[in-house]
């Protein structure tokens, strides 16, 4: 493992969302982000391991979610993967729609797409991988969004 | 940090003071239960005051919504009190700051109340 690169291994509890979010936090303070940046970062990785735990794994105790850390250039690279059926994008309610505002649930992926420069979501029948990155200098103008 | 939660009452209104975090887990739990409480013993004006409340993540939103429509589904009304500026964020990009009706003043939003 490079210096750049840190990866976990969890288990799928509520601990291991508490965790993610905890370590997010620390890695992007010392890629040198601005508190607001480190928060967003740290919340939506949050939101992507409630995702795996919850969504991926369903608190499987024999599924394990992965997480990877990683400095690369100007972006620190975060990658969180679970062992579930994989996650069907077709099914993700526009949380915006007038009709969805008073869902109680739906909200999480928007929340990542609104911290994140990039966002890639790869689902397959061994899980859903999605990978996070931020830009260390700032966004590009206007954010994009990487396909997915 | 955890949430907690304490009530008290302004004129016939409860005011529920929040701190902490309401997310997955506990926090929305102390929420939900909070809200359930009160609307078995009969409160039905609601006024959260969320200005110690530092975190909030997709969860508490939802938690947030809930007590909202479980108030308003049984003739009552829910307002925020004293959002801070990451909660107020929250609401804004998922278009819930117009959903909620939204006090910065303790005193006014108990008048506010029908």
């Amino acid at each position: 493992m490079s210096q750049n690169r840190v990866s976990y291994t969890l288990e799928s509890t509520l601990e291991t969302v508490n965790s993610a979010e905890a370590t997010a936090s620390e890695m992007a303070t010392q890629a040198g982000f601005a508190d607001e940046d480190v928060m967003k970062i740290a919340m939506a990785v949050r939101e992507a391991a409630v995702n795996a735990v919850l969504h991926g794994n369903a608190y499987d105790p024999g599924k394990k979610v992965t997480l990877d850390f990683e400095r690369t250039g100007d972006d620190l690279v975060i990658t969180i993967r679970d062992q579930g059926r994989g996650i069907d994008l077709t099914s993700i309610p526009d949380p915006l729609a007038p009709e969805n505002l008073l869902k109680t649930s739906g909200r999480g992926i928007f929340l990542i797409r609104s911290f994140m420069d990039e966002v890639e979501i790869n689902p397959s029948r061994a899980g859903t991988e999605i990978k996070l990155i931020k830009h260390v200098h700032g966004a590009t103008a206007g954010g994009k969004e990487a396909s997915q | 940090m955890t949430m907690k939660s304490s009530t008290r009452q302004v004129d016939g209104v409860t005011i529920v003071d929040l701190s902490g975090r309401i997310t997955l887990g506990e926090g929305s739990v102390i929420l939900k239960d909070t809200i359930r409480d009160l609307l078995v013993k009969g409160s039905k004006k609601i006024l959260l005051n969320l200005g110690d409340v530092n975190y909030i993540d997709s969860s508490g939103i939802g938690e947030l919504v809930s007590a909202f429509t479980t108030v308003r589904n049984q003739g009552g009304e829910l307002k925020l009190l004293n959002l801070t500026k990451k909660v107020h964020d929250l609401l804004q990009i998922t278009k819930l700051y117009t959903v909620f009706d939204v006090k910065d003043d303790e005193a006014s939003a108990v008048k506010a109340f029908g």
